[in-house]
């Protein structure tokens, strides 16, 4: 709670406000009480004739400005605003916070619930379900799959069926929930410069693109050595690392030899960030048939 | 004293408009009053003012407008169209309907005309009678009316307010004043109720009220508009108009002097005094001094000083001094309706009409003109169906298979009408555009929904240059041609 750097803060602020509203309220009662003037007019005059009338203003309009020196005092005990004073109704921006969303999950919460008892592919056939799983994903989703949930480079597309940590329900679920992070170290060093192309071409060619047959035999054998680990021997990638299956024609960082080449050489690190802290079991739920739904539409 | 000397400026300056003419007892307030400096209060206890009835033709006129514009706020609220309340603003789901037409937030600029054409009539009415609005239309002048309606009725006309309320406690004063106040409070509530029941639908609003069962929120705003009303037209009246609102202090400027303002007829009416038993006027002018119209004055001040900022402009001094000048047989008119033209020059009336036809009036009147017909015809060609297009910063250009690019959109399709529709979406303005998937959507009466489109553009070497292209987006209904939108946005090529 304590925002200051130093205590003198806390004190400078109290004491500026509590001196502020006292000398309001002796300032209004000096001016109320009496005032010399001349009579009728205040005695001030405007281009050579204008003239202002002294009209005492109604004395319902001098209780107005106490009644705000008496709201300031009240609001000053009851929230927080003198200095580190937290104020005595305890209430806190992040509490109404936490208050509004306790509200918010308790009237909602059931339409969520109806569709948390029933197994995903169930939930996404059904078409209530995926406009509620649309809005949630265009909420928490998009940013970085993009609102049709073709991911753009570095962002996986969620509506093939190419899936780089599994496409079953669980794994959808356990990717939204914990997350996921997903590491390919740089081989630049270890291979240079020409290697890194052989391997390049070998790998455009598992998919069937044309490629240098030489450069090709030659990076057949450094894959083996170097790619296989991760990414099988056949080169169709694992799904208990989140490495891709490099035989299609579907490219997380860019098609193509350069960006291959580039992709070998600098290596990647993506994080796919946790949900659950976020989101509740039942949201993560519908979201997980959403996207289940994609790559496979209901018949 | 300075008294007299402020008198004789106001003869000496009668360019200048007194503010207020020096109070009667202004010697009293000081202490000493013998010249040098007296001590006043800042602020002084306010004087009640005790309007006493009048009636007459612009009483009359009033006492329709009260009428008119009640039965519209009071009635206005139960009317049903199409299965639903005919004006209601629902504010929670942000959709306001007016009979056959429904508003959405996005039309947010007819609002604006409305507060146009409010203040352009303002100062068109303004400009040619002075505080017509004031005097005849404003809800502070309306419900007090109206209060004092009742007021004159329980506790009776301004003699016995006075004496009712100099009187000591009694029962018999207790219970008119509690009758009054409960006649107001029912009143209050009831308008109370009345406004919230245009924000909220007012038959679910009634049958919460029978059950005690009212949110809230609405319970609050009920009681808040009722002890607003309560307290306006109750307790505060003329003061709402002399201190807290600020037309009546901006209506100076809007005034010149072919203005019709209430006026008093100095030339005929002075000197003033009574008259004798036997009728004689003595040298005097044809005002019998009888004091009626500051008695019928709302706002407590006397017209014959001349125009003031306290004057509300009502004509209950002209109805009250007619009255007068029938009963002792002089003509109409000592307080009336004239300019300040028209007095000094002494216009004849067709003079003073052909004045009000003065270039600020026209150019009021025309840019008013101007406004509503330009509305009207907005009105008339709106189309019932918006678009956003909301391009995803996500996905900037994709390529996909087959060497095309790939753009990604949302369109927030609202369909302002009140009827299920189904709409056709089309993407042009680059060869070979087209949206790729689902193109017909169908969205609920009066319902909006967020659709993701992928849009492709087949990448030919040389055909579409890299870089962004304006592209635009042409959404139609299914089942009426005329019901088109299209949305620009651009398509992004690397």
């Amino acid at each position: 709670m304590n925002q200051f750097v130093s205590e003198f803060w806390s004190l400078y602020i109290g004491v500026i406000s509590v001196v502020s509203i006292v000398a309001c309220a002796v300032f209004l009662k000096m001016q109320s009480v009496r005032k010399p003037v001349e009579p009728d007019t205040t005695g001030h005059i405007w281009d050579e004739n204008l003239q202002e009338y002294n009209n005492p203003m109604p004395r319902w309009w001098a209780w107005m400005f106490y009644l705000t020196v008496f709201f300031s005092i009240g609001y000053l005990v009851l929230y927080p605003g003198l200095g580190n004073f937290a104020g005595t109704l305890g209430w806190t921006q992040v509490g109404q916070l936490e208050e509004e969303n306790k509200a918010a999950n308790a009237q909602f919460g059931p339409i969520y619930d109806k569709y948390a008892a029933q197994d995903v592919p169930a939930v996404a056939k059904i078409p209530e379900a995926l406009a509620i799983g649309q809005k949630l994903f265009l909420n928490h989703c998009a940013q970085c799959h993009a609102s049709d949930a073709g991911g753009s480079r570095g962002f996986p597309n969620l509506s093939d069926k190419d899936w780089l940590w599994g496409g079953t329900a669980e794994a959808i679920k356990t990717s939204i929930a914990e997350g996921r992070r997903g590491v390919m170290p740089p081989f630049g060093t270890v291979l240079g410069e020409s290697a890194a192309k052989d391997v390049a071409h070998y790998v455009l060619s598992l998919s069937g693109t044309a490629s240098d047959s030489i450069r090709t035999a030659r990076g057949k054998e450094k894959f083996g050595e170097v790619c296989a680990a991760c990414h099988g021997a056949d080169g169709k990638g694992n799904q208990q690392l989140g490495a891709p299956n490099l035989t299609d024609k579907v490219w997380l960082r860019g098609s193509g030899e350069a960006a291959i080449v580039e992709q070998i050489a600098k290596g990647s690190n993506s994080q796919m960030p946790a949900h659950k802290d976020i989101l509740t079991p039942a949201k993560i739920h519908l979201l997980t048939a959403y996207v289940y739904s994609l790559s496979a539409p209901p018949k | 004293m300075a008294q007299p000397s402020l008198a004789e400026n106001n003869n000496a300056l009668r360019s200048v408009t007194p503010l207020r003419t020096a109070p009667q007892d202004a010697g009293k307030r000081g202490e000493s009053g013998k010249g040098e400096v007296v001590e006043t209060q800042l602020y002084a206890a306010d004087k009640k003012v005790y309007p006493r009835a009048v009636s007459g033709w612009f009483a009359a006129w009033r006492w329709g407008l009260v009428w008119a514009t009640q039965l519209i706020f009071y009635g206005g609220a139960w009317l049903t169209w199409n299965d639903r309340q005919a004006i209601l603003f629902d504010i929670v789901n942000r959709k306001f309907y007016i009979f056959g037409l429904v508003f959405w937030p996005q039309d947010i600029i007819y609002l604006s005309v409305l507060l146009i054409v409010a203040a352009l009539s303002l100062f068109l009415f303004t400009a040619v009678a002075g505080r017509l609005w004031c005097g005849y239309a404003c809800p502070q002048t309306v419900y007090t009316e109206i209060f004092l309606w009742f007021e004159r009725v329980i506790e009776g006309d301004r003699n016995r307010r006075i004496q009712l309320d100099r009187a000591a406690w009694s029962a018999r004063k207790l219970g008119l004043k509690a009758a009054k106040h409960g006649v107001w409070i029912a009143i209050a509530l009831w308008t109370g109720f009345t406004f919230v029941g245009y924000v909220t639908p007012i038959r679910e609003l009634w049958a919460e009220v029978l059950s005690f069962s009212t949110g809230p929120w609405e319970t609050f705003w009920i009681l808040f508009y009722g002890f607003a009303t309560y307290g306006n037209a109750g307790w505060m009246r003329e003061q709402v108009c002399i201190y807290m609102c600020p037309y009546a202090r901006f209506q100076s400027a809007m005034f010149d002097k072919d203005t019709l303002i209430i006026t008093y007829d100095r030339e005929r009416g002075e000197p003033r005094g009574a008259r004798t038993t036997s009728g004689e006027r003595a040298g005097l002018g044809d005002c019998v001094n009888c004091g009626i119209c500051v008695q019928v004055c709302p706002t407590g001040i006397d017209i014959r000083a001349g125009l003031q900022y306290q004057c509300i402009g009502c004509a209950a001094c002209v109805d009250g001094c007619n009255q007068v000048m029938d009963r002792v047989g002089y003509p109409r008119g000592l307080i009336r309706y004239s300019t300040q033209n028209a007095l000094e020059r002494k216009f004849t009336p067709a003079q003073t009409l052909a004045h009000a036809f003065r270039p600020r009036v026209l150019v009021y009147a025309g840019l008013v003109w101007a406004v509503i017909i330009a509305a009207v015809i907005g009105l008339y060609m709106r189309v019932p169906l918006k678009v956003d297009v909301i391009r995803d910063r996500a996905a900037i250009a994709r390529e996909v298979e087959g060497g095309d690019v790939e753009n990604v959109y949302q369109l927030q399709v609202i369909n302002a009408s009140e009827r299920r529709r189904m709409f056709d979406i089309e993407a042009m303005g680059l060869p070979s555009i087209h949206v790729d998937g689902e193109t017909h959507v169908e969205v609920q009466g009066t319902g909006s929904r967020l659709v993701p489109l992928r849009v492709r553009v087949h990448v030919q070497p040389g055909a579409v240059a890299r870089g962004t292209h304006r592209i635009e987006f042409l959404v139609h209904a299914h089942d009426d041609p005329g019901v088109f939108v299209r949305e620009a946005s651009i398509f992004i090529v690397r």
